[in-house]
């Protein structure tokens, strides 16, 4: 089925598929303002939160945003590729990324085993509620979007719509932002 | 008139090869469709099934208000849990199964393409898995009254703690596939709302600029952006209360650390703001419907727009009007109290608009015009009432009084049946191709405005008589047992039952009428907006024969250089 002629017209001049994935993320905004607002709210209201996020591992949290702004490099440099017309490395580039997200959610599954398995599960207080929630929201996020860059990726290495790098790049900055925000919030504030 | 031809109306044309002409299947059609009208058609024809179950739910409860303990015909003896789950599933089906999928998905849906002169939407697949996912979320809703303890009965506000433990509100899964049909139905208009926004920013027909578009469009996108803006708090809220009540969490529960104050501004952060996510397509409908039918220019298009803008914009800031006595701090109830005494400026300010618009116009009184009146009159008292309720001092006795619970129904029936009637009526033509029958559409609009009026006005008064909501049996309460409100809730009753049966003559004459009425042609009403340039009903792709080009705004009626008294968007001058 071709697509419909709306979808090639811009009248507002940026192309449809960039708009789409900036209201997306600005409902995604609106989730998490959710989430991270009601946190903090809690949070300046109980001062012995510091004391139950002093538990958290700072150092895996660092690992991780390591991880994350290096595969949003790689996103970027796919978007390079594919402007210059090169499916088959922003694929692999594309490729990079979700290896970043792939090992981000292993040191998190890491984190989470060892954290639950020393009693600090999501029931034990609201600050582990919170922290669960939260970062399993953003977890979710990471998941999406690995699952999404590799449909991505399988037209970009045949040199298809190679403007879809650029929109899964965008979408994965903004998982990116969301951590940037998580982790001095849960992890370093104590 | 000035007209441009925006660049890129060479690449128009370009795909336009085998658009339209490929047959489909029958599912592919029907059961999948990617064409916006089809989706549409889901919508809507959802939406009006889960309204005839919501007002059954009505039926059902206020049997039994006014004759308490009777066995209500067609259901039988309500008892206390089944009269909860009843009135939380009203509410919430009649906002979100209802109001929300007929007047911005439905309307959305059909008219944004038709309207700017498009094909389709710009995402049809993202459109079609938009419904699929709503269908699911009523499912799931429906669903909930047939599993082990019926359907969540926490009310539609789902307050904790009585939403969140099971040992209060008494349906345990119930509340969790109340709250998740929720979520899902949030992202379903999420996955639309995408879809609206960038179709009309992007998917214009050359030629149409920002004030050449028309009102109703505007309004369902301006719409699409508040839901968009303040659904997500919600949907962070919902997670957290699927997590109370079956992970043993504690987010909304003071005893163990959580708030349950924190629900409230969740859900009133977007409950606000919904409530005109609600109206404002509502607002759309009758300014295209009371421009047509008075021949006149709408009485300033930017004005509306801007009070549109400005209400969107209010309306994240008043939320707190509905927690007066929730215990928050006085002093924040004043900033709230003067937020919503603002807010009802812009509403008056379109109202206003409208009055100016009908005077001086030659008026014809069809059908869609009467419910188009019928809305500005009727949400004029809803409007007004939310005056009363939004100071703060008033609403300490009025809260959670039927005086509140007249004041929503003022506003929420004249935007989601009125307004609806006015829409559906007005674009029926379009739709189906034939014209509705005028002495019916007459009959079926007096009495259900009568009836409406019949049942909430009432209402006021018991309100300010102390009646408060969700009550099982008066007869309980012997300040609310007096014979004199028993009468009137008896009243309220007969006028709900004759408002009901009066919609088997919509119905009848929608089936009639699609089967053997009169041929419309293309533009019976003589409306200037491009749907009216298409066939009716439209075929896929809107206009084979090529998408159009627009010259003017669509409000140019009457234009004193012209024989005729309209002027169509798209002809050249
Ligand atoms: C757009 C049309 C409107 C709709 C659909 C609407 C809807 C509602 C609903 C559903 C409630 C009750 C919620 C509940 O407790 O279950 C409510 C309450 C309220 N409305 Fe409106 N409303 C509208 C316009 C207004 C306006 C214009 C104002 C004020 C200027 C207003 C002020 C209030 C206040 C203060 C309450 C809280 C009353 C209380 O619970 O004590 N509303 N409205
Ligand atoms: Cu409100």
């Amino acid at each position: 089925m071709s697509r419909p002629i709306a979808t090639t017209r811009s009248m507002a001049g940026i192309p449809t598929a960039r708009l789409a994935v900036w209201w997306i993320i600005a409902s995604e905004i609106a989730i998490f303002g959710g989430v991270l607002g009601s946190y903090l709210m809690h949070r300046l209201a109980h001062g012995i939160w510091a004391d139950y996020a002093a538990n958290t591992n700072e150092w895996l949290g660092l690992t991780n945003t390591f991880i994350l702004l290096t595969s949003s490099l790689a996103a970027v440099l796919a978007h390079q590729a594919a402007e210059r017309g090169d499916g088959k490395r922003a694929a692999n580039l594309l490729y990079a990324t979700c290896a970043g997200g792939l090992a981000f959610l292993c040191v998190k599954a890491y984190e989470w085993n060892y954290e639950i398995s020393h009693g600090m599960t999501i029931t034990s207080n609201t600050f582990w509620s919170f922290y669960y929630t939260a970062a399993g929201i953003h977890a979710l996020h990471v998941i999406a979007g690995c699952i999404l860059m590799l449909f991505v990726a399988q037209t970009a290495k045949r040199n298809e719509e190679l403007h879809r790098v650029e929109i899964i790049g965008v979408y994965w900055h903004f998982v990116d932002v969301v951590w940037i925000f998580l982790f001095p919030l849960l992890y370093i504030a104590k | 008139m000035a007209e441009s031809i925006p660049v890129g109306h060479g690449a128009d044309h370009a795909d336009h090869g085998d658009h339209g002409h490929h047959e489909m299947s029958f599912t592919e059609k029907y059961v999948f469709p990617l064409d916006h009208k089809m989706i549409a058609m889901q919508y809507m024809f959802t939406g009006m099934f889960m309204a005839i179950i919501g007002g059954f739910f009505a039926y059902v409860f206020r049997m039994q208000l006014a004759f308490p303990g009777i066995e209500v015909p067609g259901f039988g003896v309500v008892t206390p849990a089944a009269y909860n789950s009843l009135v939380t599933n009203h509410g919430t089906i009649m906002i979100f199964w209802v109001a929300m999928p007929v007047l911005i998905a439905a309307f959305g849906n059909y008219l944004i393409p038709l309207m700017i002169g498009a094909d389709d939407m710009v995402f049809p697949k993202i459109n079609r898995l938009s419904y699929q996912v709503f269908l699911v979320s009523a499912f799931v809703i429906l669903g909930a009254f047939f599993v082990e303890g019926g359907a969540f009965g926490g009310a539609w506000t789902a307050y904790p703690p009585l939403s969140t433990k099971a040992e209060y509100n008494l349906s345990g899964l119930g509340s969790t596939m109340w709250i998740t049909a929720v979520f899902l139905e949030f992202v379903a208009f999420l996955l639309g709302g995408i879809n609206f926004i960038t179709t009309a920013m992007n998917s214009r027909a050359p030629g149409m600029k920002m004030w050449d578009i028309p009102m109703v469009v505007w309004m369902i996108v301006i719409a699409s952006i508040l839901f968009m803006l303040s659904v997500g708090p919600l949907l962070a809220g919902g997670i957290m209360m699927i997590f109370d009540q079956n992970l043993g969490t504690a987010f909304f529960d003071p005893d163990r650390g959580g708030d349950p104050i924190l629900w409230q501004h969740l859900f009133w952060f977007f409950g606000h703001p919904e409530v005109y996510v609600v109206l404002l397509p509502a607002v759309g409908i009758v300014a295209d419907v009371i421009t047509t039918f008075s021949r006149k220019k709408l009485f300033g298009y930017k004005t509306v727009l801007y009070t549109a803008i400005g209400t969107g914009v209010l309306s994240f800031t008043v939320w707190a009007h509905h927690q007066f006595i929730a215990g928050i701090d006085p002093r924040m109830a004043n900033v709230f109290t003067v937020t919503t005494l603002l807010i009802s400026v812009p509403i008056a300010e379109m109202l206003f608009v409208y009055i100016a618009t009908l005077y001086g116009g030659s008026i014809t009184l069809t059908t869609p015009m009467l419910w188009a009146l019928a809305f500005i009159f009727e949400f004029l008292i809803g409007g007004v009432t939310g005056i009363f309720l939004g100071a703060s001092g008033n609403d300490i006795f009025m809260h959670d009084t039927y005086f509140v619970l007249a004041h929503f129904h003022y506003t929420f029936y004249p935007i989601a049946i009125i307004g609806t009637f006015a829409g559906f009526t007005y674009w029926f033509p379009k739709m189906f191709g034939k014209m509705m029958n005028e002495g019916l559409g007459k009959l079926h609009f007096w009495l259900t405005i009568l009836t409406f009026n019949g049942i909430f006005l009432p209402l006021f008064v018991l309100g300010a008589a102390g009646q408060h909501r969700r009550i099982y049996d008066f007869q309980n309460y012997p300040e609310l047992a007096q014979p004199w409100m028993q009468d009137i809730r008896q009243f309220a009753t007969i006028c709900l039952c004759v408002m009901l049966g009066a919609q088997l003559i919509f119905f009848y004459n929608v089936i009639k009428s699609w089967m053997s009425g009169p041929a419309s042609g293309k533009n019976p009403w003589r409306a200037n907006t491009l749907e009216w340039t298409a066939a009716s009903p439209p075929p896929h792709g809107n206009w084979p024969e090529g998408l159009p080009n627009v010259y003017r705004g669509p409000y140019e009626y009457s234009h004193p250089d012209r024989e005729e008294d309209y002027w169509p968007q798209n002809e050249p001058a």
